[in-house]
């Protein structure tokens, strides 16, 4: 533990000494390299609240750009004791668990429908998830007893997803966002929702998404029902469908 | 040369043969069927080009018409030399005229085979001349500016914008890579066309149209003559068009094309008749234009396990060889696929990645390999990110791959930034600079853990070829035994543009391209 008491009000970046506010950055400016280019540097530092910014390295890019590697002391601070942040928050089961919450809650199979909708090509996320093998060492849905898990794979279109879901009549929909180009996975979250909304069953289901730039807050925001991110398993996934199901009595 | 991992060449002779044989099987299949995008690709290679008033691409235009007429079985190039013969105009203006229902191509009245076959070789060999001289202009390139040292390093641009693509594909090869990709849009490789003309609008990537061809080709021979390199363009000839975007890419001098035989079957749910009828026809053309083909064997081990699965990386890969020597692309210019890809928390992981490494080097000696970077295991914690980049870089330059397809540190978060490919760039000159015959000064211990695991991948992927070669690879994919991926016969996109040819088909350019003079 740390010697010094930590002000939880006034919170700021630590680098070697408490409240010493240090902050590392890299970024590119779209000017040429140089000293005018170091000083732009610093400048946006400074507007940034970065006391004493010290450019430590920068490079020519190439395009009349340069990159830089910057430090600075950070001069604003955070109420660390007035913070929420939304959360998926219950007891996590494990697999067997699960299984057995539905056996003795549920009472029949329950079908799970997820797909990486949109552009997006990376199956990991969805695979981690819905897949036998699961991800490091857990397990994914479709090797649970009582789930009948299908994985849709790459860049389905929300109206086949929400297709596939009317026809295998899902009790739960999992999304995954993995990999986005300016910021496109929104609107197309977004547009999940609008289409189950157009065909009168959202209510009727548990709509999760998950990936590595989604939260639980976000998901939130956008209609969702719980969002998942960077090292959740499928046992997390699971517990929260189950667990919606006989809360909102969709059994 | 002796084999450094002490493999067993009757087991690689034995499974190469096996290889042989699957192809061998596939290619009577192929040998009498034709598809859509083949003939159009035809179209295209006969001056075909531009679009019309609803955008629909004439090279469509045209064979829809032929398709309504019943006469796809014959071939595109009979029609039209047919029509050339008949109206003496030009397959460009006998298109427009298709366009406007002034013509109906089938119905025109039929001229003497012999007359029609003059005519459309008269234009065909101009357009092969026209290849030729393409990669003719490569070779003097390469010898007057020169070239980078192997492993070529390979990035990615993908703004959506063919002009801003063309901004950050001038400057990596100004911070020194060899190879610039352009990502296509996302499901491009399902339209059953290719768009025309630039393009500005594209998610996760651009649309690959031979004018985004043309600009980026124009570009990249500037940046070459200032940084003295020749910098290489690479584009996807994968999907609905293989062919097509083979044939513009033959236009437009493209240097690396990726050309999987297997991956539009797995992975885009193609279907498996169309996608194997449509690659032989753009390898016959790939080949024929000096393009260096990338097969996509790293794509099964970022859905499979890259440690239990990997002899199905090397089965592919003998079958990829096979299929690709049937349509005359020699060694040289097969860059078959493989990837970094094994979980970095497996004890001697780096042992196993480079066994492998250093196994496909052994079997495939002289083609350029292109080894893919780590994406699977990539966590958004860019500094162990960058460590795990040093690593694939270092196995690369040990075992001397051909094509470094470049690991980004911030992989899984963003399509690269600027910077983000400086840095990598930066990573793996160092490291190829730094270790450059590492390889040339290592034996290894024997029956150790590299030769071990080496021969266990040989030997499970010998296995698995025999048995594919018992079975057929129809019925291979259909159980899933290739990335755990299961495709129906009959099942997948774009199999109602596969059709049987009849016994006077007639595409000039198999033989021109085949058989001719390289």
């Amino acid at each position: 533990m740390a010697v010094q008491k930590v002000d939880l009000t006034k919170v700021k970046p630590y680098g070697d000494t408490l409240n010493d506010g240090m902050m590392q950055l890299s970024f590119t400016l779209p000017v040429p390299y140089g000293d005018e280019a170091s000083e732009a540097a610093k400048i946006l530092a400074k507007k940034m609240g970065l006391n004493e910014p010290s450019v430590v390295y920068s490079k020519d890019l190439g395009i009349g750009y340069t990159y830089f590697v910057l430090y600075g002391k950070c001069t604003h601070t955070v109420d660390y004791t007035d913070i929420e942040v939304p959360k998926v928050d219950m007891e996590f089961m494990d697999k067997y668990e699960v299984e057995d919450f539905i056996k003795e809650n549920i009472k029949r199979d329950i079908v799970i429908v997820g797909a990486c909708t949109g552009t997006d090509a990376h199956t990991v996320g969805i695979d981690a998830i819905i897949n036998m093998k699961g991800f490091a060492g857990h397990y994914g849905l479709e090797r649970y007893k009582g789930i009948k898990a299908y994985n849709l794979g790459s860049q389905v279109a929300n109206e086949d997803l929400v297709a596939k879901a009317i026809e295998l009549n899902a009790d739960a929909i999992l999304v995954s966002q993995v990999v986005t180009q300016k910021d496109v996975h929104i609107p197309n979250l977004t547009e999940l929702v609008e289409l189950l909304e157009a065909e009168g069953i959202r209510d009727k289901i548990v709509l999760v998404c998950g990936g590595p730039r989604l939260s639980h807050e976000l998901a939130q925001e956008l209609g969702y029902d719980a969002g998942f991110t960077t090292g959740s398993f499928a046992n997390h996934v699971a517990t929260f469908v189950v667990n919606q199901m006989v809360d909102r009595k969709l059994i | 040369m002796k084999s450094k991992l002490n493999l067993d060449p009757n087991v690689i002779e034995s499974a190469r043969s096996a290889a042989g044989q699957i192809a061998e099987d596939v290619q009577k299949f192929i040998d009498k069927h034709t598809t859509v995008t083949v003939e159009r690709t035809v179209a295209r290679l006969l001056g075909i080009d531009g679009v019309d008033d609803i955008d629909k691409p004439l090279p469509n235009v045209v064979i829809d018409n032929i398709l309504e007429g019943g006469g796809l079985p014959r071939g595109a190039a009979f029609w039209i030399g047919n029509a050339v013969v008949q109206t003496g105009e030009t397959p460009q203006e006998i298109a427009k005229k298709i366009s406007t229902g002034e013509i109906d191509i089938t119905k025109l009245p039929l001229s003497e085979e012999s007359e029609i076959k003059e005519a459309v070789e008269k234009i065909a060999v101009q357009t092969v001349k026209k290849i030729k001289a393409n990669r003719e202009k490569r070779d003097e390139y390469i010898k007057n500016i020169g070239e980078g040292n192997k492993p070529y390093l390979y990035v990615i641009v993908a703004t959506g914008n063919i002009h801003e693509d063309i901004i950050q594909a001038q400057a990596a090869a100004r911070q020194g890579a060899d190879v610039i990709a352009v990502i296509r849009t996302t499901a491009q490789s399902l339209l059953d066309y290719v768009p025309y003309g630039a393009t500005t609008e594209g998610f996760g990537g651009t649309y690959a149209t031979q004018e985004n061809f043309r600009l980026m080709r124009k570009a990249l021979d500037e940046v070459g003559e200032e940084v003295g390199r020749y910098i290489r363009l690479c584009n996807y000839c994968s999907g609905l068009c293989m062919p097509e975007i083979a044939a513009m890419g033959a236009l437009e001098r493209l240097d690396v094309m990726l050309n999987d035989a297997l991956y539009g079957i797995l992975f885009r749910d193609i279907n498996m008749q169309r996608t194997l009828i449509d690659q032989y026809f753009s390898r016959i053309i790939n080949g024929y234009a000096g393009i260096i083909i990338n097969t996509g064997e790293d794509n099964y081990l970022t859905t499979s396990d890259a440690y239990q699965e990997a002899h199905t990386v090397l089965a592919s890969q003998l079958i990829n060889e096979q299929f690709a020597l049937k349509a005359g692309i020699p060694e040289e210019q097969m860059g078959l696929g493989h990837a970094f890809e094994m979980d970095p928390s497996i004890e001697n992981g780096f042992l196993y990645e480079l066994s492998q490494a250093l196994m496909a080097r052994e079997i495939f000696p002289k083609a350029p390999l292109k080894y893919m970077p780590p994406t699977k295991f990539m966590t958004g914690n860019i500094f162990r990110g960058h460590i795990q980049d040093a690593l694939f870089n270092l196995i690369s330059i040990w075992s001397k791959q051909g094509i470094q397809l470049l690991g980004m540190l911030t992989e899984a978060i963003h399509t690269p930034h600027l910077q983000d490919r400086m840095l990598s760039i930066e990573n793996a000159e160092y490291i190829f600079n730094n270790a450059r015959n590492l390889g040339d000064e290592i034996e290894y211990k024997k029956d150790g853990i590299i030769q071990t695991r080496a021969k266990e991948v040989l030997s499970k992927a010998e296995d698995l070829l025999k048995n594919i070669e018992k079975e057929g690879i129809f019925q291979t994919i259909e159980q899933g035994k290739f990335a755990d991926v299961k495709r129906p016969f009959t099942g997948g996109k774009g199999l109602e543009g596969v059709t049987e040819k009849d016994e006077k088909y007639y595409n000039p350019f198999i033989k021109l391209m085949l058989g001719g003079e390289r």
